[in-house]
């Protein structure tokens, strides 16, 4: 039924796909990026039943990808039923562009329902404890998830999320949501040059203070005697 | 000539979008320039309405796209500015009738013979906003002063940038400052400081914004309004002119914040 020349791929051309907690992984194979790009956009619309409703993460191995490039692949997928849910990357340039574009970089294990299917195979740990550090204002919508530190060099505006398995550090206004020790560090920290955060957790304790009027000066939010508390950041004496 | 092309968009539906759009090609115009206006919001088109052409449109921006007629057919001349044209969106197909590349051909096709090229978006934050972002050299972001249109401002400066088509210019619409007074509504300042983009316009909350809309007369005609002031404002800064903004509507420290912003 498909008339169209089938698109002669090598061999490396080839992706892999499989199944993860949350959906599809697909892992490209090696060569120039509008060639993979056009093979994986031909063999998902040849198989458009499959597809349909799936949620996709992607990993592009080093490819660097700019804004409009992936924008364009999210709208594609988008066509077909896809959400592109998560972009992994060795990349330094396409992480960013991933995590401005609101998409994650890396599998989230997702917590299920009892019931809910067991994962296919088990998630693909990118990035293991690296730092990332951005240096942009986090808009809101825009959301980064790393198992390590997170390094902010701007301001984290309302409606941003940011969510380490380690300390999170921003070096402007914290005005969003943060949670640090997300898999449960306790000893995790969160500092920032002024600190109103529409929510902030640290492991499972939450700040409770509500609105809070912001304090001229750094500070930084800590587990003290079981309660998260802010205080402003002296010199350390330890 | 070369056109610039001005896209005006915001993250919150509702806010003035195609208020500011109408009102800021006219008040262009208004001193001489060629402007032609396109009408991104395919299948809920309401710039002709504004601007008073709703029964004169035979072609729409997909007839052009699709190749059903020529540019040149599609375009509207305005009532009063000679050098005032608006093309259409079709009302009875989506937004996904277009592309974005058809969107910079087409400017690109337009940009020779004009001065301006203002693009009325649709809201929203998918498809469409990819549409009339892509031909963009210059992005107005509108707001009005709520917390709520204020995040979704927010968001889709963040978008413009990472299309690359930043720094966005912000457009606070529907200001009411006896409101500001009493601490019932975000001031320009608080506005600013959160979206960290420059300012363009200040346009107050204004009644004769809607009854002019209503007779498809935007309301810069109306040389008494503020709103229209405000219009013509923005069009003068636009060519670069150093135009203040009328200091009631400003708290004092406003402009030292306006300078650091920028
Ligand atoms: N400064 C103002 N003062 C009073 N009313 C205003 C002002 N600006 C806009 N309005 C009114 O607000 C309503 C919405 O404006 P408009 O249609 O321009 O918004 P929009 O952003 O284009 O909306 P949509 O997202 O639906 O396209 C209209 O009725 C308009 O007349
Ligand atoms: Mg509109």
């Amino acid at each position: 039924m498909f008339k169209s020349a089938p698109l002669t791929a090598e061999r490396s051309t080839e992706f892999q796909i499989k199944g993860i907690n949350d959906g599809l992984l697909v892992t490209l194979g090696e060569g120039e990026w509008s060639v993979l790009r056009e093979y994986l956009l031909h063999n998902i619309e040849e198989r458009s039943a499959f597809f349909q409703g799936a949620r996709l993460a992607l990993d592009v191995g080093d490819h660097v990808l700019k804004a409009a490039e992936l924008g364009a692949l999210r709208d594609k997928l988008g066509d077909f039923g896809i959400s592109l849910t998560a972009v992994i990357s060795s990349s330094v340039v396409t992480e960013k562009t991933a995590l401005m574009l609101g998409i994650a970089t890396q599998i989230q294990p997702v917590k299920r329902l009892a019931s809910a299917p067991k994962p296919v195979e088990e998630p693909v740990h990118v990035n293991g404890e690296t730092a990332v550090f951005l240096q942009k204002t986090m808009r809101s919508g825009t959301r980064i998830q790393n198992s390590g530190t997170v390094v902010v060099l701007g301001d984290v505006n309302p409606g941003a999320e940011i969510i380490a398995g380690g300390n999170v550090i921003i070096w402007g206004r914290l005005k969003g949501t943060v949670v640090a020790g997300c898999d449960g560090d306790e000893h995790a920290q969160v500092c920032a040059l002024e600190m109103t955060p529409m929510s902030l957790r640290i492991a499972n304790i939450s700040l409770d203070e509500k609105p809070r009027k912001s304090k001229p000066g750094p500070e930084f939010a800590s587990i003290e005697s079981g309660t998260v508390i802010i205080q402003p950041w002296k010199h350390p004496t330890y | 000539m070369a056109a610039k092309v001005i896209t005006v968009t915001s993250g919150k539906g509702g806010v003035g979008k195609t208020t500011t759009t109408a009102n800021i090609a006219v008040a262009l115009s208004m001193d001489g320039a060629k402007v032609v206006c396109l009408d991104g919001d395919i299948g809920l088109r309401n710039l002709d309405v504004v601007m008073g052409l709703e029964n004169r449109i035979v072609y729409d921006l997909v007839d052009v796209v699709e190749g059903r007629c020529r540019l040149r057919q599609a375009m509207i001349r305005d009532k009063q500015n000679s050098e005032l044209y608006l093309i259409p969106a079709a009302q009875t197909r989506d937004k996904n009738a277009i592309s974005p590349s058809d969107m910079v051909r087409l400017c690109d096709e337009l940009r020779p013979d004009f001065d301006w090229i203002l693009i009325d978006s649709p809201a929203g934050i998918e498809r469409g906003f990819r549409n009339v972002i892509a031909p963009a050299d210059i992005v107005l972001v509108v707001t009005n002063p709520e917390v709520s249109a204020v995040r979704d401002a927010d968001r889709i400066i963040g978008l413009v940038e990472s299309e690359e088509k930043g720094p966005a210019r912000l457009v606070i619409n529907r200001l009411n400052s006896s409101m500001v007074k009493r601490g019932d509504m975000l001031s320009v300042d608080d506005v600013t400081e959160l979206l960290a983009i420059s300012l363009i316009g200040i346009v107050p909350e204004d009644e004769s914004v809607i009854s002019s809309a209503n007779r498809g007369q935007p309301v810069v005609n109306d040389t008494k309004s503020r709103a229209g002031m405000a219009f013509r404002d923005i069009a003068r800064r636009l060519r670069g002119e150093d135009v203040p903004f009328p200091p009631m509507e400003v708290k004092d420290d406003f402009f030292k914040k306006l300078f650091r912003v920028n």
